[in-house]
């Protein structure tokens, strides 16, 4: 067995700009070119004025049996890394040598044809995905019964539920059993409990010595599952290390660390309709916005969003993490049960969700704010774990008048009592 | 790129492709489930929630040689060379239908499947390939009806329907073969949806379906008539079909054979040097 799962050599993918050729050029055209001068290409050479480098000179290596965690922001070539990777697409310059067979959670319910029985779409799936019929044969009520869709196996699959359309299509990608997995953001997807199996089903892989290479968001999931973390940043590797160090790097590099994080109607997931985030800001308390708060008194944060329609159920919510991806708290604006009576349906509008963390209560650090708007089990409109980084400062916090660092993420001011044991 | 096994694990490397090789059978075998599931798909998805089901693979062909024979062959008196009508007609639609739905349905099958070219490897040339091979299945389930004709019109096949197999398997090659090219274009220019289905009708037209080829007579016109296989096709399987052969056509076998299998190669040409940014254009 060769002791590198996966050794990628100065890979690069340099992409036209411009969404498709055809945007610019009709058949008529590239016709007519074409017979008139047959040596240049179909569509002119690429200039570095007309393409961008998606990946430059990328080069890292992962171990058997590692489980390694590639994170950067969007746009920094982590999807097309993984694309090249499973093969769906070819490198501009560089190789990559891959030893196993490539598995990939990119491609959950890729190929599933809605006319289709979920027993006869597990068949059609698991051939696409590169798996034996012998072999799914055998597997098949293994798969059915992770699916949790026994009673409508023999239904076709339009008439399923988005959920359990979802949960059909991991199941066979669960089994597909490679020696190397790659996965993208699935968590991305599907209610939190089977977000939970997902994350189970992942960590079984890894723990099964099998290569994983995880592409995520979710900084806690990197850090749960993953030892090893690669950066990208605008297409370069800008770190390989620790995963704990990583993390920690990427939460503190190219954040908005203004005390406010403002999102453009690109920057929003089509899924995320009729939810649409505007801006999350944290403000001391003269309203004034800032980046860092002094441990003694309060953080207001507002997070401002418009419904383009109602939305019954929804509640809007914060995170607060440290910035190696723990969870301080998790807090939604409708938490008060009478409050979840009175915004039971929330109409289209603009609202400002507001609350504050009180004073007296974080440590001296660097917090990660996120947002998440969902309702119950149903759906998760938006989700951002990373929107904003501030910072808190000790001065006047408990027990400052010794200069030492005081471990925990927490410094609440609590009210102590001594007495003399009589 | 290239893939091979070494004690049992699956080696991968990736690069930049180069080269001429225009397809890679060894591999095309090991993807030899993925091509039989998608066939098998296509056939099964056809005819879903429809009532007559795979009925349709014979109503069609039966309801066009209905209308041919009522307009060309009643109203218009369309030389058929000296055959029934209907059995002349219904013995060029079968191979034509065969070539025209494998034709339609292939070029479009990167476009229909995207999501599978964006998300996973394998051969794109398997989805083109299976498209073809499910319309084979539909020849064959309306291949009894051509035969019930011809035992009520009373014609016995000779020695030359053995000439058959050869003969479907040009109209096959040459189908794919022009379905690569339309396919792989179709990544690039949606025009092609609009085109296929325009070229295929012209495409008929200039075919002995719905008239005896005896009625071109121009020495210059029956050269370039020639050019187009499917004449060839379609006439060597009505002839060895209802035994109007007196010998082998040696010539016009190895001629329609030379064009088919040019298509293939072009196709398979330029379908390889596309097909490594299918997945970026799509």
């Amino acid at each position: 067995m060769p002791e590198h799962s996966v050794v990628v050599n100065q890979i690069g993918k340099r992409y036209r700009i411009g969404s498709a050729p055809t945007q610019y050029r009709t058949f008529r055209e590239t016709l007519i070119d074409t017979i008139t001068n047959p040596k240049k290409r179909l569509h002119g050479k690429m200039t570095e004025s007309n393409s961008f480098w998606a990946l430059d000179d990328v080069s890292f290596d992962v171990r058997q049996g590692q489980a390694l965690g590639v994170i950067g922001r969007n746009g920094a070539g982590k999807s097309t890394l993984l694309k090249i990777l499973s093969r769906v697409t070819e490198p501009t310059v560089g190789s990559a040598r891959i030893n196993g067979r490539v598995g990939s959670l990119l491609e959950v319910g890729t190929g599933f044809h809605p006319e289709l029985t979920g027993r006869e779409n597990i068949f059609l799936n698991g051939a696409i995905l590169g798996m034996k019929q012998n072999e799914i044969a055998r597997k098949l009520d293994e798969i059915i019964a992770f699916s949790e869709v026994e009673t409508f196996i023999d239904t076709p699959v339009k008439r399923y539920s988005s959920g359990m359309y979802l949960r059909l299509a991991f199941a066979v990608a669960a089994h597909l059993e490679p020696e190397i997995l790659v996965i993208d953001e699935v968590l991305a997807v599907g209610d939190a409990e089977f977000q939970r199996k997902c994350l189970g089903k992942m960590s079984d892989v890894a723990n099964q010595g099998r290569t994983v290479l995880f592409v995520s968001h979710n900084m806690s999931a990197i850090m749960r599952l993953t030892q090893e973390t690669v950066v990208l940043e605008k297409g370069k590797l800008v770190m390989q290390a620790p995963t704990a160090e990583a993390v920690d790097y990427y939460l503190s590099h190219g954040f908005s660390q203004e005390g406010f994080r403002t999102w453009t109607p690109d920057e929003i997931p089509a899924d995320a309709a009729p939810f649409a985030p505007t801006e999350i800001r944290v403000l001391n308390t003269q309203g004034v916005i800032s980046d860092t708060f002094r441990s003694t008194e309060p953080v207001v944060v507002e997070f401002e969003y418009t419904l383009q329609a109602p939305i019954t159920g929804l509640r809007v919510g914060i995170y607060l993490l440290s910035t190696r991806g723990e969870f301080i708290f998790t807090s939604f604006d409708v938490d008060e049960p009478e409050k979840y009576e009175h915004f039971r349906t929330r109409e289209a509008g603009t609202y400002i969700s507001r609350c504050a963390i009180p004073s007296d209560f974080l440590n001296e650090g660097r917090f990660v704010l996120g947002v998440n708007a969902s309702t119950f089990k149903i759906k998760r409109y938006f989700h951002d774990e990373q929107s904003l980084v501030f910072n808190v400062d000790g001065t006047g916090a408990p027990g400052t008048q010794w200069p030492e660092p005081r471990a925990g993420l927490i410094r609440p001011r609590l009210s102590w009592t001594v007495e003399v044991k009589k | 790129m290239g893939t091979k096994n070494v004690d049992d694990t699956v080696q991968t490397f990736i690069q930049p492709s180069k080269g001429w090789k225009i397809v890679d059978l060894r591999e095309l075998a090991r993807y030899r489930e993925l091509i039989f599931f998608l066939t098998w798909r296509d056939l099964k998805v056809r005819y879903k929630q429809t009532i007559l089901g795979v009925a349709w693979a014979v109503i069609q062909p039966v309801l066009t040689m209905v209308v041919f024979s009522i307009f060309f062959g009643q109203f218009a008196g369309v030389p058929s060379d000296g055959l029934p009508y209907p059995l002349f007609s219904l013995a060029g639609l079968l191979p034509w239908q065969l070539f025209e739905n494998s034709l339609r349905t292939a070029s479009r099958s990167l476009v229909t499947n995207r999501n599978m070219i964006t998300k996973i490897y394998f051969p794109r040339v398997v989805l083109p390939l299976s498209s073809v091979l499910a319309c084979i299945v539909d020849f064959f389930v309306a291949l009894p009806i051509l035969i019930l004709m011809m035992v009520y019109y009373r014609y016995s096949p000779n020695i030359y329907a053995l000439l058959i197999p050869y003969y479907l398997l040009l109209t096959v090659v040459t189908a794919f073969g022009v379905s690569l090219w339309f396919s792989a274009m179709d990544v690039l220019y949606r025009d092609i949806g609009y085109v296929v289905p325009f070229i295929t009708q012209l495409w008929m037209y200039l075919t002995p379906i719905a008239y005896g080829s005896g009625m071109i007579t121009d020495p210059k016109l029956q050269f370039l008539y020639s050019l187009n296989p499917m004449v060839g096709v379609v006439n060597g399987f009505r002839s060895s079909l209802l035994g109007e052969y007196a010998g082998l056509p040696l010539q016009s076998m190895l001629f329609s054979a030379v064009i088919s299998i040019l298509i293939l190669v072009s196709g398979l040409i330029y379908f390889r040097r596309m097909e490594k940014q299918f997945a970026d254009l799509i």
